[in-house]
């Protein structure tokens, strides 16, 4: 805000944060949807998908937006009204309080918190409420089981998700999420700083764990036993329609992409460059064009993750309930306890 | 690992497949063809719509009585027709005054077309002929006689097969 040498009162800086955040939600949203639920499963199917909307089908996501506008908006006899219309905003939250602590430049951030990442993994656990409550309020047997499946299995592998990104805390010292992109952007390998340290480099096995993780967390295929749609009907989603079910969909495409960008900058490097292309020493002095820069770069490395998560979502068969637990139980919360004692070992040694 | 047998080479060949039909869909065009503009012919016997030849109907009722889901509707009438030697006797013959398919309920099985001892019911690889109101699904005999021109050449006879 300095460097643009205007002053904004208080009011409009909230105006630009929730502005910010809504962009920082829904273009992502919108990108992965498009790019690669509409035209990247459809090719690797060897069709086309949408066409009609617009050149190469662009505008069939404001099509799919006004159909669901237009429906009626039905709620069970038994259901339990007022927490069932809650339940799609409770998924939706989570989304954009997890939004509010990734960095997207030097200075373009909504909040620059000290325990970024401690908060980020607390609030992206607020969802399972959301679904658990979804699937309770919809008085039906095959939206409670979907909802019970997805309360195990996200507790489940919110744990490994943890456990990866304490490595990362590690290494890099701080829970800032500022601080972490300094950390890789800075850093150098043996000496040679002309790439930075990426964590990934590192960190790879908790990447992996990571995304892993991720993946099951937003339970997208492999990991979708909750709302398999074959067996569960869509799981806690069988009872909504109309806007509701469009808000469930964004969140879980806007997640997807929240989380891609934390992964990014976790791992990734973030928003920056690494330092020494430019000579800069730490964050203060990095240029100002970085916050216009950097959201593209950020972007840029996220549609590169999204990327591997939506592969492996349209590759893959469902894993069975019990495989899905015994994964995450028995081998990726000991692959990550490794991996931070071994991450503890080496940062005390070196 | 604990997973029991871990497919992990089949998970990686599975990415594969997803991958490779990707940039074939990129560099090479889908499989698929848009279809309001592009169309795919349908193979020559295809089952798309029946056809009457009308002349060849005589009025025997064997295609009515054979529809699983009696879709087909007969009615006709018996007339004299100018006896075929000069000075015979004028001769009896059926016909045709209704003759309708409701396609709302066909279930396209066929057994009219090979029950008809006459050839006067035929495939026809047309299939553009659905409609807003269901009611008019139900083709009468001119309809019926229309769909004849889209009717395909029959195959030629195998070498010694019987004509009758």
């Amino acid at each position: 805000m300095n460097a643009l040498a205007i002053e904004i009162p208080y009011w409009g800086q909230s105006l630009l944060r929730v502005l910010g955040g809504i962009v920082a939600v829904l273009l992502p949203a919108g990108t992965i949807v498009y790019l690669f639920l509409f035209k990247m499963m459809s090719f690797m199917q060897s069709r086309l998908g949408p066409m009609e909307a617009g050149p190469y089908g662009s505008m069939q996501l404001f099509a799919e937006v006004g159909k669901w506008l237009q429906k009626e908006d039905t709620a069970p006899d038994a259901a339990d009204h007022r927490i069932f219309k809650m339940a799609p905003l409770i998924v939706l939250l989570s989304t954009f309080l997890l939004v509010a602590a990734v960095p997207f430049g030097p200075d373009a951030w909504l909040t620059n918190f000290e325990v970024g990442i401690f908060y980020a993994l607390a609030v992206s656990s607020i969802s399972v409420l959301g679904i658990l409550v979804a699937g309770w309020a919809s008085a039906n047997k095959y939206s409670l089981l979907g909802g019970l499946r997805a309360a195990g299995q996200l507790i489940a592998y919110e744990l490994p998700l943890v456990l990866a990104t304490l490595g990362v805390v590690i290494q890099a010292g701080s829970m800032n999420m500022q601080d972490i992109v300094v950390a890789q952007n800075a850093g150098s390998i043996f000496g040679w700083d002309g790439l930075g340290n990426p964590f990934v480099l590192t960190q790879f096995v908790g990447f992996l764990v990571f995304m892993i993780a991720v993946q099951a967390e937003l339970t997208q295929p492999p990991f979708d036993m909750p709302i398999a749609e074959s067996e569960l009907v869509s799981g806690y989603m069988t009872e909504y329609s109309g806007f509701r079910f469009l808000i469930f969909f964004i969140a879980e495409f806007a997640t997807v992409g929240v989380f891609s960008l934390i992964a990014s900058i976790l791992f990734l490097g973030g928003w920056g460059v690494p330092f020494a292309w430019f000579g800069w020493d730490g964050l203060d002095d990095v240029a100002d064009w970085m916050n216009i820069g950097g959201p593209l770069i950020l972007f840029t490395k996220m549609i590169v993750l999204s990327f591997l998560i939506m592969w492996v979502r349209f590759s893959v068969p469902r894993f069975r309930e019990d495989q899905l637990q015994r994964f995450a139980w028995k081998f990726l919360i000991p692959v990550s306890l490794a991996n931070i004692v071994a991450t503890a070992i080496i940062k005390v040694v070196v | 690992m604990a997973i029991g047998k871990p497919k992990m080479p089949g998970l990686f060949k599975g990415m594969g497949v997803t991958l490779k039909t990707l940039g074939r869909t990129v560099t090479k065009g889908a499989e698929t063809v848009q279809y309001p503009r592009e169309k795919e012919a349908p193979p020559t016997r295809a089952r798309g719509v029946i056809a009457l030849r009308e002349d060849n109907c005589t009025v025997c009722m064997l295609c009515a009585r054979s529809c699983p889901d009696w879709c087909i509707y007969i009615e006709g009438h018996k007339t004299l027709a100018p006896p075929r030697r000069a000075g015979g006797k004028p001769r009896s013959v059926s016909l045709l005054d209704r003759f309708d398919i409701d396609y709302a309920l066909c279930m396209y099985c066929g057994i009219c077309v090979e029950v008809c001892p006459f050839d006067a019911l035929f495939w026809s690889p047309e299939y553009e002929y659905s409609e807003p109101r269901i009611a008019d699904l139900l083709h009468d005999k001119d309809k019926l006689g229309e769909w004849m021109e889209t009717v395909p050449e029959a195959p030629e006879l195998e070498a010694g097969a019987q004509k009758k």
